[in-house]
């Protein structure tokens, strides 16, 4: 990089960088919001389930609950790492 | 019918006190009786900045606890007959002042005030939620600045949630968003959030803005509220807040960076 492009590359405004890390984590916190307090017990327990078996990390579990009309349902998946891709879907 | 405001912002150093004692004094100056009470119990600090500390006989604890009535702990302001200030403790326990007992007191402040202006603590413990709990309506004290911001949010959602009108499933609490310590010069040149950003971020109305201003600091020295202080920016900013509290629709001011005359450039100041 030369000296003549550190002056014309105009560096982003350290308030836009504020108002963009702000809608990201603010986003996060509020769909954690809405959701059940028993959501981080339950991934905890599954984890143990799933430890027997094969290790996975505790980031690598996702539990969401999603309102599709009068019916919740609750997706729960599981990265394992030698099978990349694997999902399952509990109704309830 | 009375109404009860909380003030309140979830960080601290924000400007809840300097808002509560200037919102307090506005109404009670338009002719509204008035009560202003400090929910921060352990560090009381509105009694300095309303410039009654040493007149402190009883505190809100006091009353909660049946050593005092409440006629005996209000002290009158020394300005205005129709103002009046609830101390909190400054030795007692943050857990003594129940749910039950605060909305003892406050119904007996409805029969007597038009307005109920609470002082909350920092934080989102009991003593921040007590505060807030009987709130018709809330000031969401919030800086130009990230943790403000997000701390806003969060006090938004336990307004929303953990209040008396959230558990009755009334209508909620009417949320008022007020901006303090913005700097129109820093926010022109991108270095700080706008009041735009902040409105995009937390989604509530503006009540108003107070600019960043030396008389704030001038003013709690002198244990004056800044709102007495007419020639300030945010004296005027607090006078228009107040008639937008009391329903008047005002254009916002000094939103813009102050324009300096060619002697005041050439010279400073």
């Amino acid at each position: 990089m030369t000296i003549l492009d550190y002056f014309l590359k105009r560096r982003k405004k350290s308030a836009v960088v504020a108002k963009e890390r702000l809608q990201i984590i603010l986003a996060r916190e509020n769909a954690e919001k809405g959701s059940p307090d028993y959501l981080p017990a339950l991934k905890k327990d599954i984890l143990k389930v799933v430890e027997k078996y094969v290790a996975v990390d505790y980031s690598q579990i996702q539990v969401n609950v999603e309102n599709d009309g009068d019916l919740e349902i609750l997706e729960l998946s599981i990265s394992i790492p030698e099978l990349q891709e694997k999902k399952q879907a509990v109704r309830q | 019918m009375a109404k009860v405001i909380v003030v309140t912002s979830g960080k601290g150093g924000v400007g809840k006190t300097t808002t509560s004692a200037s919102v307090a004094t506005g109404l009670a100056k338009r002719g509204h009786k008035t009560v202003v009470i400090d929910f921060d119990v352990g560090l009381r600090n509105l009694d300095l900045i309303m410039g009654c500390e040493r007149r402190v006989v009883y505190d809100f604890i006091n009353v909660i606890q049946g050593e005092a009535n409440l006629k005996q702990s209000l002290i009158r302001d020394k300005r205005l007959a129709n103002l009046d200030i609830l101390p909190a403790s400054q030795t007692r326990d943050k857990d003594a002042l129940s749910l039950d007992a605060v909305g003892k007191v406050l119904d007996e402040l409805r029969t007597t005030h038009d307005y109920i202006i609470c002082d909350s603590p920092a934080g989102i413990e009991s003593g921040a939620i007590t505060a807030l709990y009987y709130a018709d309506e809330a000031l969401v004290v919030t800086n130009p600045e990230v943790s403000s911001v997000r701390d806003s949010d969060r006090i938004l959602g336990i307004l929303s949630s953990k209040s008396k009108r959230a558990e009755d499933g009334g209508e909620p609490i009417k949320e008022h968003l007020l901006i303090t310590r913005y700097n129109p010069t820093r926010v022109k040149i991108g270095e700080m959030l706008s009041i735009e950003d902040i409105q995009d971020l937390l989604g509530i109305n503006l009540v108003g803005v107070v600019p960043e201003s030396e008389s704030v600091l001038q003013a709690s020295n002198a244990g004056v509220p800044v709102i007495h202080d007419d020639t300030s920016v945010s004296g005027m900013a607090y006078h228009d807040i107040v008639g937008r509290i009391l329903g008047e629709d005002l254009a916002m001011r000094f939103l813009e960076p102050e324009k300096r005359g060619f002697l005041k450039r050439l010279f400073g100041t």
